[in-house]
């Protein structure tokens, strides 16, 4: 398959894995940021190819991990109402809240459909005028300009029955806060998607404030080898800096339109990530100007209150501090048919990939 | 007494509604056979837990099995939900050794469904029927009001004869290290032709279902060779469900080679674009095969006479190695574990 089996070539990948241990002298510990890298490193079994010295650790960057349990809850308090139907991505259907998830309420008859895009869900605003459609908005820069170009699509069409719930996110304030809470990393595997849309400036703080090199990845295996190199030259020379690997997909500017389209409909707002608590403008808020398709703003509705589950530590986990393994619950009590914390649930979440796949 | 208390309690803890994983094939399913239906079904043949129930009376043993069809939608390319009926119920007879003999078929049907659909379906299980030499023998029929089921609902269950050498091939216990594992060609067709035909996605993507009766292709495996160790179709829950299944708690582990795997570039393509892993993707005319190191080439030339089998693979072997764990060398020589699938592979989100 073109543009697939090119990058997955066994040589080519045993090459710069060779490359990789000639290169590295000292340990060294990278972390993954985004999710989709987790997956695919552990999908094809990258670790093993890899020197004893270079270690790699799972970040932050999975949507469904980060997103707050009372956002769930107040997602399920939305499903309970007999006027609403829930549109999402089907990651976040089987997240747990504090006292249930979509799909238990999906399964006791609320109306949750999983749509592949926003547009799905504005199509199914327009057959049901009579019911609000409540699209759950999680992501990074990747998913929320689709949200944005969803809310432009339904104030063009006159849709007042359509409404955001957006918990949309950007990546960099996270990157940034890692370093400066101490976690020990020599570099960052940047994440490909969020910097197709945002291009590969908004790194630059992070080798100019830390001395931390960036090199933004595709999500193939010789994508993620050639990454991991590029890292391993730049430590090894003291020659920080942010480098694009993933060149076919990722301009240094970015993707002008939707960078366009994010600033007309959203505002930088501060918000909660789960294992880091509340990061200043990480966020992405619905502008006043869109505030008729705000659900937080125009569907009031009871949520219950707040409860973590005991002994779960997804957050010390995307904070890059613990892998799976320290966990207790790993494995046990927590396993991806029926998880205790959001990391093992999305297909992205590194305890799901770790138990899939190196358990 | 005390047990019982506690292992629906403990069902109940979990989960208070049934769920879509828990008819997955997956991890989910499996917990809910072991500890609702086998604990409170419990006999000596249920606990065999095979594919087909294995009963003896007289001086033969049958093979007993038995099938729902729920699939949307009912008309697919490759096939349809009466194809799969009648495939369905023969291939698990078929890979626990056995011999087919009779089926019989079960309608529930939407108030409203159309004639000729149903005509359609009907049809196409008596060709399928007639091709594979099985008499269909009793069946039923029941009609709901509109709405209380999707179109049609199919059961079918069948009835083999068994001969006694071929008793050991549920159950694998003649599994020994070295043995080489097998299966007749692509994986993932079914499941991503199903995907496909469903018109939520949008998507125009080549892809036939490889629904088909098997029972003729094993035929000629079992004639080949009579060191076959192990069979079990790759229904629900794909090649890797079938092999995590086969080696837990086992005192062998398995070796699969990810480049022995046959993906179908339409296949490859939607499970790209929604972030499945094929070998987690549901078949319906594959079986896996664990033979014997010396036979495993006759096997396999004989499996490739087969329209069915003219893609068989070794695809790996059963190893004295990480015993109980099946271990996958990855395309690019990485490695990584199988494990059952819990709950439904869901689509990403970026």
């Amino acid at each position: 398959m073109k543009y697939i089996d090119e990058y997955r070539d066994k040589k080519i990948v045993l090459l710069l894995a060779e490359e990789i241990k000639k290169t590295i002298t000292k340990p060294i510990r990278l972390m993954e940021v985004c999710g989709g890298h987790t997956m695919s490193i552990q999908k094809y079994g990258i670790p093993y190819l890899l020197p004893e010295e270079l270690e790699l650790i799972s970040g932050p960057g999975c949507p469904v991990c980060v997103t707050s349990r009372s956002y769930v809850d107040r997602a399920v308090a939305y499903s309970r109402l007999d006027d609403v139907i829930i549109t999402t991505y089907g990651d976040l259907i089987r997240v747990p809240g504090s006292s249930s998830s979509l799909d238990k309420e999906k399964a006791k008859g609320a109306d949750i459909r999983i749509v592949y895009s926003i547009l799905d869900a504005l199509t199914i605003a327009k057959e049901n005028p009579k019911k609000k459609i409540v699209f759950l908005g999680i992501g990074f820069e990747t998913t929320a300009p689709s949200s944005a170009a969803g809310i432009i699509k339904a104030q063009m069409a006159a849709l007042s029955n359509f409404y955001l719930y957006s918990a949309h996110k950007v990546m960099p304030p996270a990157m940034e806060t890692l370093i400066d809470e101490g976690v020990l990393i020599d570099g960052y595997i940047g994440p490909g998607h969020v910097s197709t849309i945002t291009g590969s400036g908004i790194y630059q703080n992070i080798p100019k404030k830390f001395g931390l090199g960036v090199v933004i990845s595709g999500f193939e295996p010789i994508d993620l080898l050639q990454s991991i190199l590029m890292l391993v030259n730049q430590i090894e020379n003291n020659d920080q800096k942010v480098e694009i690997e993933y060149t076919r997909a990722v301009k240094p500017e970015g993707n002008i339109k939707a960078q366009e389209m994010l600033d007309e409909v959203f505002e930088y707002g501060d918000d909660w990530w789960r294992g880091f608590g509340i990061l200043k403008n990480s966020g992405l808020k619905i502008r006043e100007k869109y505030a008729m398709h705000d659900a937080e703003k125009q569907i009031i509705v009871d949520v219950e209150p707040l409860k973590e589950p005991k002994g779960c530590i997804c957050g010390e986990i995307l904070r890059g501090v613990n892998k799976p393994k320290d966990c207790k619950l790993f494995g046990t009590v927590c396993t991806p048919s029926n998880p205790v914390g959001s990391c093992m649930v999305s297909s992205e979440g590194s305890c799901a990939a770790y138990y899939l796949y190196n358990r | 007494m005390q047990l019982t208390i506690f292992i629906t309690d403990k069902m109940k803890n979990k989960f208070d509604t049934i769920l879509l994983g828990h008819g997955s094939g997956g991890k989910l399913s499996h917990d809910l056979i072991s500890e609702l239906f086998a604990h409170h079904f419990d006999n000596e043949i249920l606990r065999q837990q095979s594919d087909s129930a294995i009963i003896k009376t007289g001086n033969t043993h049958l093979a007993y099995t038995t099938d729902s069809f729920v699939v949307d939608p009912i008309f697919f390319p490759g096939g349809d939900i009466g194809k799969l009926a009648i495939a369905g119920t023969i291939n698990d007879l078929v890979v626990s050794g056995a011999t087919p003999q009779y089926l019989s078929v079960g309608f529930i049907i939407e108030e409203g469904f159309p004639f000729k659909d149903l005509e359609q379906i009907v049809i196409t299980m008596a060709k399928e029927a007639k091709k594979a030499g099985i008499k269909i023998v009793t069946g039923d029929t029941k009609v709901v009001d509109r709405g209380k089921c999707d179109k049609v609902f199919i059961n079918s269950s069948g009835i083999g004869l068994l001969d006694d050498r071929n008793i050991h091939i549920s159950s694998g216990s003649n599994i020994q290290v070295g043995d080489k594992i097998i299966i007749n060609g692509s994986i993932g067709d079914h499941g991503m032709a199903v995907m496909a035909a469903r018109n939520e996605l949008n998507i125009s993507a080549d892809i036939t279902s490889d629904c088909a009766c098997l029972n003729n292709l094993i035929q000629s495996a079992l004639e080949a060779s009579d060191q076959i160790r192990f069979m079990r179709d790759a229904t629900r829950g794909g090649l890797g469900t079938v092999i995590s299944e086969l080696v837990k708690g086992k005192k062998y582990g398995i070796h699969l080679q990810e480049d022995q795997l046959i993906v179908n570039d339409g296949v490859r393509g939607m499970c790209e674009l929604l972030g499945f892993d094929p070998i987690y993707v549901a078949n319906e005319g594959k079986v896996v095969m664990v033979v014997a190191d010396k036979d495993a080439q006759d096997v396999l030339d004989a499996l490739k006479k087969h329209e069915t089998g003219k893609n068989a693979t070794i695809i790996g072997e059963i190893t004295n190695e990480h015993s109980g764990m099946a271990w996958l060398e990855t395309m690019v020589g990485g490695k990584r574990i199988i494990e059952m699938l819990s709950g439904q592979q869901l689509p990403r989100i970026c």
